[in-house]
């Protein structure tokens, strides 16, 4: 998917979104959010009032109260653009994947042995069902390869161009409907009902259809529909407040607080701003985790990442580099180091295995030893085997002399090869053995004929950056496990060198989930990702579990995640997105509320603006709260719900994007958080309404 | 103000500092259940009272079951109440021969007393005998603060338990509050108030012939036994009229330190409590210094607010109100601890304060008791406070916010909003009918903003479950005695049910251990930020109300206006 | 159910005879062993006659005593015994049209009566009634102020009156609690017996 470089306000988006906002005003649909749903309550209840007006003949008040009107209108029209601008983002990407999903056919197997096929409509296959596809076809649902061996153009899924292989059996079985057959014939057992599939409900996802409040964001919608009640009992309770105060003043009547200007109050008060964006940022953190290639199938999945404090990483992949590499020789007493090279570089010759390579990288690099035609030296290679647990080479030795047997494999498969061939594993050949060990490289140990040469040191190469990333997350707070099949040995180094916090060595699928669990009921939030249908179990157990892509289908079933891109490294994006998500809506919350202060030193005044006055022309006391010196009474009123429905639209670009994010520890990420959104949530909106109410009068709108 | 003055609240602040730990720590011992100086007096009684309740003390209760045994305790004592004013013409002593008290101010002085509100319908020694103070409202004074500790006690072990299911048992917290904390501290107290002129006896009122040969009738009655835990567990409700202005219930300066100081003990050494059961002494300190700091602002504008000249009188230091041996200085630091804490109790009429002055001891009662709060119901208050702060800022590092270790969530979040809903809803809606309707309106003394604060005040001191008063309000008519009757009753398990329902759910909870990702609480941010949140839900909520009576009332004031 | 409220029953039962009897009949026995005086109210006896309690104000406008604060409930005094009211204050807020006026009559008032300059500062409290209704104590100015009244009314030496009213200035408790104050019975009472 060509998602990334999307821009955050696309044309065909935008236009759609004007559309949506319009259709979302549907009091059904407004009922959803509570907060929003009073303000289009209000914004009617207003509109009825300027109706009336209408009819029982103009008075002042008719264009005032047509502006609030308006006002209140853009507010809930704002708030839905914003829920429709995220929604729209995902929908274009729904588009994209729908148009894959046409009408598809099926080669369905009738009889296994026969091989006897009818064609049926894709929508008719269920699970169990057994599917053949050759060359060109589209594999017509998710299933599982139980026979043969194919290449598998996934760019519809995973935008992803170079094929890859998916075969019967170990764990890149998985095949998803939609996707297309280049080479061979494969067999597909389906697994997943129509309608149900992995491009439906990636469809699904995206498009924020079936979206369900997550749990923060219940919590949330809580709170702000306890804050909305609360500053509903203010304004009702105002308008008695005011009518005493009146009365006690001889002014009943006289001053300002007329419904219209009440409910301008009060949606002033509730949280519209956070109540107007919450919804956008649950689907942005949705399309963001999207954008990164990453299938979320829940929103809570979602959120659960930011929650994520362990994450267990597989060293392979993600910690280190994927392969061994040779990186030193180290030659037996009384044996040149060039020798030993030569021999390795020709054991190795013909080894294709990564670390096979890396040997003879290594000796190039090291003693400019080139590479040797195996047919010219009359080679003959040999395997490794698990008998013998060594590989290497046998050519004729120069002028009929005996044959040269080079061998390298572990200590003790080469120890018993010499002592076989009445050789002797020196001493100091252990000693060098040990200290490889220790340090976590794997000693690969050369030997010809009854000779041993010396030793390779092969050594896992730690992803460079690695490191300073694990420094962050323990800064965040996150644990990181290595999980690794080396010995305990091997694997204390690798973890030193890396960085991480602990590690799991030896570790079993069942290893895995048993830590899993162990964490979880420390307290943690564990998170990892696995591809193998022996994973399925841990992914399942984990708080967020990300299956990649190429993996078993038990595996993308058992995780609530699935990385299209099957970049392991990616765990620690995805407790990113996490936080973010809950960050932006803690900080727009805070904003909202802060700016409450602002609105009620802008309305509050207007509203007492001549209560208690001495004279009728002079205005009373409690103008002196007028601290922004607003221009008139009904200025400041305008200019409060004005700044209000804006602040809406100039915070969508950060309900998409996310606030910005650094990872540092709670504490800092909290003062940075407060002194932007809570203090700046306290003064932008006294610096807004300000500005706003010099337009108006300028514009002579109030 | 001098130096004396100063000196005066210096002392006052130290030693409350200095007593937190020191009776905040010996209270953990006593609801933990290890042994403290008064354990080989105090055991053998309290094992005695186990026995004849009928529980056995290792038998602990879910949040229902406590909920239960809670309300069925208060429920009765109401009842027993209720019943005792009725019959109390034809109960013995009372030596006054006073009549039975009407049902409605029998209803509204119940529920009062059973929720330690100790709002003050009636008139002390005119309306009850000595054998409804003693065995109707001072058992209530006792048990109504015990029932508040007991609460904070659970909500505590809700926030601190690892998981499990039981939250502790009601009985026994209930009996260690009375035995081991309030009693020791009121027998010691009221031989101390005795010994400054505070009476104590059976007698019955003593004529005297006055200097310019007139009579005077000088009530008597066990006073100090009833004073002392009226203080200590923030009731408030008086044994005389005029509560702690009254020369025998608060004859001399130093009588008048001791109350002021029993008012805040308990409730400021609670929150060291709170720290030592959840494991992290500082968690107790955070929320102690949140609530000095709000109690010292207040406190600061009252003392500005009050010594400023009054272009009304054209005076400094109105003394309408206010009793000569105690001044303004310590009216003031009175008028600050019994509205910060829900006490209730005055050494000077609230109502003559100055606008501001009043209109903080109304936002302290309007901001939900919580600035050290009622005995008990002041930290629990606070609890619910410090989770939406938690909440709220919480989300912004990026985590679903936790508190001590456990995850709020979607209940926590609706109970904690409820408790902060109903009396706030209380005050606002009852508050908005007195102000439009005659009922409300007759029963004012003051006319102007200052009628509206009178009103709004009642209504906050019900809800607040503080019992002072802008007591020019007539609150004896049926319209006041039943609206604020309500109100006491909302606000009281408005606030209980959701705290114990927050135990229940956050005790079955997991403990995240703490990481750099954790949301400090024990921070002096967090200080700040709890801080804000107070003030601004509180002030959000009532500003519009207080701003067109005590601060409009102070601009008319300086601009000498009268009503 | 029944079970369940039977623990309630007795719990308040067994406390109320603690803390409803025990409790208050251990601090009167306290109280009246180690303070009699003070637990019974501090009367005052003047020639075997309960003339009043050291803590408790009373009424007066008769020249030759000095006067207390104003009072709401006129210091519970009268001539009919069972008529007399409880304490009380008026709780006027500030402002409060009557006591407006009010406190201009007392202005006035207490300048007249003690042939005052009207540029005299009257202390506070002699204009203000008190939150009890019963303040026995009027501040040392205050009682300076009506030192020439009383010397005149009494045909007293001015000097006399004035030395005893500085012996009955009572400092800060403790020396630093309170305010500096008069006893106004105990000083009417001292006064009485200087004739």
């Amino acid at each position: 998917m060509e998602t990334k470089a999307r821009p955050l306000f696309d044309g065909p988006i935008v236009r759609r979104a004007v559309v949506e906002a319009l259709w979302k005003l549907d009091p059904r649909t407004m009922l959803k959010n509570p907060v929003m749903f009073v303000v289009e309550v209000g914004a009617a209840m207003t509109t009825v009032i300027v109706i009336d007006n209408l009819i029982s003949g103009p008075t002042d008040d008719l264009s005032f109260n047509l502006q609030i009107a308006l006002w209140l209108w853009f507010t809930v029209a704002f708030a839905n653009f914003a829920e429709a601008m995220a929604e729209g983002r995902g929908k274009a990407q729904a588009d994209a994947l729908r148009k894959t999903r046409t009408q598809m056919m099926a080669r369905k197997l009738i009889g296994r042995i026969d091989g006897k096929e009818e064609q049926i409509p894709a929508t008719q296959l269920k699970p169990g069902d057994l599917v053949v596809c050759e060359a060109g076809d589209q594999i017509p649902g998710d299933g599982e390869v139980v026979e043969g061996v194919a290449s598998v153009d996934e760019s519809a899924i995973t935008g992803e161009s170079a094929p890859v292989i998916r075969e019967s059996g170990g764990d890149r079985s998985a095949v998803t409907g939609g996707t297309r057959v280049l080479s061979d014939r494969i067999v597909v057992r389906i697994t997943s009902e129509q309608g149900n599939t992995f491009l439906d409900r990636m469809i699904a996802l995206v498009e924020g259809a079936q979206r369900q409040k997550t749990p923060n964001e219940i919590a949330l919608t809580i709170l702000l529909s306890g804050l909305t009640i609360i500053f509903l009992l203010v304004v009702v309770s105002l308008r008695a407040f005011v009518q005493y105060s009146e009365a006690e003043a001889g002014q009943v009547g006289e001053t300002a607080a007329t419904i219209p200007i009440l409910i301008a109050l009060l949606v002033c008060l509730i949280p519209t701003t956070i109540g107007g964006l919450l919804s956008a940022i649950g689907i942005s953190g949705m399309d963001r985790m999207i954008q990164r290639n990453v299938l979320a199938t829940s929103g809570r999945a979602v959120e659960a990442a930011g929650d994520v404090d362990v994450l267990l990483l597989d060293k392979t992949g993600t910690i280190t580099l994927g392969n061994r590499m040779a990186t030193s020789f180290i030659s037996a007493d009384g044996v040149g180091l060039e020798r030993l090279a030569d021999a390795a570089q020709l054991s190795s010759l013909a080894d294709e295995t990564p670390e096979g390579r890396s040997i003879v990288v290594l000796a190039k690099k090291q003693f400019n030893i080139r590479e040797r035609d195996m047919t010219h030296l009359q080679a003959e290679f040999v395997p490794f085997s698990a008998q013998t647990r060594m590989s290497g080479v046998n050519f004729p030795g120069a002028n009929g002399g005996p044959t040269h047997q080079i061998r390298k494999g572990a200590a003790d498969a080469i120890q018993r090869y010499v002592g076989e061939q009445g050789g002797r594993f020196p001493d100091s050949v252990h000693s060098i053995v040990d200290k490889i060990a220790r340090t976590g490289g794997t000693p690969l140990v050369v030997a010809e004929n009854d000779r041993v040469l010396g030793v390779i040191e092969l050594k896992d190469i730690v992803k460079g950056g690695i490191k300073e990333r694990f420094a962050q997350l323990r800064a965040m707070g996150i644990r990181t496990i290595m999980i690794t099949g080396d010995n305990p040995l091997t694997a204390a180094a690798i973890a030193a060198e890396a960085g991480v916090d602990d590690f799991m060595a030896e570790a079993t699928p069942e290893d895995k989930l048993k830590r899993i669990r162990k964490e979880q009921a420390n307290g943690h939030l564990v998170a990892m990702t696995g591809d193998g249908t022996n994973d399925a179990p841990a992914l399942a157990q984990s708080d967020v579990g990300v299956a990649m892509n190429t993996g078993t289908q038990a595996a993308r079933e058992a995780g609530n995640m699935v990385d299209l891109d099957s970049d392991p490294t990616k765990l620690i994006e995805v407790v990113e997105i996490g936080k973010q998500l809950l960050m932006t809506r803690g900080a727009l919350t805070t904003f909202s509320v802060a700016n409450d202060v602002a609105k009620y030193f802008a309305i509050l005044p207007a509203l007492f603006a001549s209560l208690y006055a001495l004279n009728s022309n002079e205005s009373g006391p409690l103008a002196d709260l007028n601290i922004m010196q607003l221009s008139s009474p009904q200025s400041a009123i305008l200019s409060a719900i004005i700044f209000n429905a804006l602040v809406i639209i100039a915070l969508i670009p950060l309900a998409l994007r996310g606030v910005g994010y650094q990872a540092m520890g709670a504490a800092a990420v909290l003062r940075r958080n407060l002194l932007i959104f809570g203090l700046g949530g306290l003064i932008v909106p006294f610096v807004g309404i300000k500005l706003i109410d010099v337009l108006v009068s300028l514009l002579g709108l109030a | 103000m001098g130096t004396l003055e100063f000196v005066q609240i210096g002392v006052y602040l130290v030693l409350l500092i200095l007593c937190v730990p020191l009776l905040g720590g010996y209270m953990a011992k006593v609801f933990v259940g290890d042994k403290t100086l008064l354990t080989p007096i105090i055991r053998p009684l309290e094992n005695g009272l186990y026995r004849l309740i009928g529980t056995n003390p290792n038998d602990e209760q879910n949040w229902q079951q406590y909920t239960f045994a809670l309300l069925a305790f208060n429920i009765l004592g109401f009842i027993i109440l209720f019943l005792l004013q009725l019959f109390q013409g034809v109960l013995p002593l009372n030596p006054a021969k006073l009549p039975s008290v009407e049902p409605l101010l029998a209803f509204n002085t119940a529920t009062s007393f059973m929720t330690n509100t100790n709002w003050q319908a009636y008139g002390g020694e005119t309306t009850v005998s000595y054998l409804t103070q003693m065995m109707g409202l001072n058992v209530q004074n006792f048990v109504s603060a015990a029932t508040g500790i007991a609460v904070v006690i659970a909500m505590t072990r809700g926030l601190a338990r690892r998981s499990g299911e039981t939250i502790g048992n009601f009985w026994v917290d209930l009996v260690r509050s009375t035995l081991y904390i309030l009693l020791p501290l009121s027998l010691i107290l009221a031989v101390l108030l005795v010994s400054q002129g505070v009476v104590q006896n059976f007698d019955d009122y003593v004529p005297a012939t006055t200097l310019s040969g007139e009579s005077q009738l000088l009530p008597q009655g066990p006073a100090a036994s009833q004073i002392a835990i009226k203080q200590l567990g923030t009731n408030g409700g008086g044994f005389f009229n005029t509560n702690s202005t009254h020369p025998y219930e608060n004859p001399t300066p130093l009588s008048n330190f001791l109350e002021m100081f029993a008012i805040l003990l308990i409730p400021a050494a609670l929150t060291y409590t709170y720290g030592k059961m959840v494991g992290s002494v500082r968690q107790g300190w955070v929320i102690f210094a949140a609530m000095l700091i709000l109690f010292i602002v207040g406190l600061s504008i009252m003392l500005v607010s009050e010594y400023q000249h009054n272009s009304v009188y054209d005076v400094t230091g109105v003394m309408e109100g206010k009793e000569t041996r105690h001044g303004i200085t310590n009216s003031m630091l009175w008028g600050a601890a019994t509205t910060a804490a829900s006490n209730g109790s005055v050494n000077a009429m609230h109502s003559s304060f100055a606008p501001l002055t009043g209109g903080i001891a109304l936002l302290n009662i309007m901001l939900g008791e919580i600035i050290f709060g009622g005995v008990g119901a002041g930290l629990y208050g606070m609890l619910i406070f410090v989770i939406l702060t938690v909440f709220l800022a919480g989300l912004m590092v990026g985590r679903t916010p936790e508190y001590l270790g456990k995850k709020i969530e979607a209940r926590e979040v609706k109970l904690a909003i409820t408790a902060i809903l109903l009396p706030s809803a209380s005050i606002l809606l009852f508050s908005a009918l007195a102000s439009v309707t005659d009922a409300g309106l007759d029963s004012r003394t003051n006319m102007g903003p200052h009628g509206l604060t009178e009103i709004l005040y009642g209504f906050s001191s019900g809800a607040g479950n503080n019992g002072s008063a802008f007591a020019g309000l007539d609150a004896s008519t049926p319209f006041y005695t039943i609206l604020i009757g309500i109100a006491i009753w909302i606000g009281r398990f408005g606030i209980i049910l959701p705290a114990l329902a927050i135990a229940g759910s956050m005790v079955k909870k997991r403990v995240a251990p703490p990481s750099p990702g954790t949301f400090p609480t024990d921070t002096p941010l967090f200080i700040i930020l709890l801080i804000s949140v107070i003030l601004i839900v509180g002030a959000l909520t009532f500003f519009p109300a207080l701003s067109l009576g005590p601060i409009v009332e102070h601009l008319l004031m300086d601009a000498g206006q009268t009503f | 159910m029944v079970k369940a409220i039977l623990p309630a029953v007795r719990a308040l039962i067994v406390l109320t005879l603690l803390v409803g009897v025990i409790y208050p009949l251990l601090v009167t026995v306290g109280g009246q062993v180690f303070f009699a005086r003070e637990a019974n109210g501090s009367l005052i006896e003047v020639d075997g006659i309960i003339v009043g309690s050291e803590l408790v104000g009373q009424q007066s406008d008769d020249p030759r005593y000095f006067w207390w604060r104003p009072s709401a409930v006129d210091y519970m005094q009268g001539s009919n015994l069972e008529a007399l009211g409880s304490s009380g204050a008026t709780n006027y807020g500030v402002t409060n049209e009557t006591l407006d006026t009010l406190v201009t009559e007392r202005q006035t008032a207490f300048v007249d009566a003690n042939d005052l300059p009207d540029s005299v500062d009257v202390p506070a409290e002699m204009l203000f009634a008190s939150g009890s209704g019963l303040d026995p104590h009027i501040s040392p100015a205050a009682a300076r102020l009506q030192i020439d009244r009383v010397a005149e009314a009494r045909d007293l030496d001015r000097e006399q009156v004035a030395d005893l009213v500085e012996r009955y200035v009572e400092k800060p408790q403790l020396g630093f609690l309170g305010e500096p104050r008069v006893n106004v019975l105990r000083l009417n009472i001292a006064l009485d017996a200087l004739e």
